[in-house]
């Protein structure tokens, strides 16, 4: 059975949305720095699943993959980088807590 | 493509997803991210994007859930007094999330009809190692440059670590720094 390219599109961005929303919640709403970068990590699955909806339905699947692999680098390079200042943050601070890192404050 | 399967793995999706965001426990938070890749993964697979459904499943449901777990492992857990203070606090103010997400859904769903989304032209399909080391050649450029940037990220910042541990006592004020963070009402760190 087919689906129609609009319906699949238009189902696709829904669960994006739906994505997006509960990964900017855990974001701004979280105050342990792991969980914001798991946060972070939901928003970019969302993106990721919506560049290959996007390709698929255009038919350019070749260009959205490339794109996707472009995506996972600079996210597993983010992640390591950003894991990496975390566990700095919290032997210096005895913390995770966003709200300990005030060294610059004022 | 079976539009029940794409819908029932869309769901699984943003269920395990709202999974790894609700849960109190980060470990349990870090394997529902991993759960989310291999559904993202599979998805992929199924809009004819094979290669990035395997780096998906390779690179983020197994090398950054093992990057979170190693974190987890390194970071402090938390007194049990403080974990409970800390979940009790966290439950407050995740409560809401289902609620908006429900709220979300239901405000799509009404505005479907008037929310009519352009597609782009359709194009001509190319084979996607042509498309990847010919046409965007330069971005093979930009991938290793980022990641020797996050290579050189990573080594300095342990190289200080290890240097601030191997010289004098860190910092003067330690000791009361520690006692002012302590004194906060919700405490960051892993649940034991």
């Amino acid at each position: 059975m087919m689906i129609p390219a609009q319906v699949l599109f238009s189902t696709g961005v829904f669960f994006v949305i739906l994505l997006a929303v509960a990964a900017f919640y855990c974001i701004l709403f979280s105050r342990n720095l792991i969980r914001i970068l798991i946060g972070l990590e939901l928003l970019i699955k969302a993106v990721t699943l919506l560049i290959a909806l996007a390709g698929y339905i255009t038919g350019h699947m070749a260009l959205a993959q490339t794109m996707i692999i472009t995506l996972i680098v600079i996210e597993v390079v983010v992640i390591a980088v950003a894991a990496g200042i975390v566990i700095g943050a919290q032997r210096h601070n005895r913390s995770l807590d966003v709200r300990a890192l005030r060294n610059l404050k004022g | 493509m079976n539009p029940i399967l794409l819908i029932v793995l869309l769901t699984l999706l943003l269920l395990a997803g709202i999974w790894s965001v609700m849960t109190l426990n980060l470990l349990k938070s870090a394997i529902g991210l991993a759960v989310t890749s291999a559904i993202l993964a599979l998805l992929l697979f199924l809009l004819d994007a094979p290669l990035a459904g395997v780096f998906e499943l390779s690179v983020c449901a197994g090398l950054i859930t093992v990057v979170f777990i190693s974190v987890i492992s390194l970071t402090k857990p938390l007194a049990a007094a403080e974990a409970r203070a800390r979940d009790h606090s966290r439950t407050k103010r995740f409560i809401f999330l289902p609620v908006l997400i429900v709220a979300v859904s239901w405000g799509l769903y009404i505005l479907r009809p008037h929310l009519d989304l352009p597609l782009p032209p359709a194009g001509l399909e190319t084979d996607v190692r042509q498309m990847l080391w010919n046409v965007r050649r330069l971005d093979l450029v930009g991938q290793i440059l980022i990641i020797l940037a996050g290579v050189f990220g990573v080594v300095i910042l342990f190289k200080d670590q290890t240097e601030a541990k191997a010289g004098t006592p860190q910092t003067p004020d330690d000791g009361q720094r520690t006692t002012e963070l302590d004194s906060g009402d919700a405490k960051g760190g892993t649940k034991s």
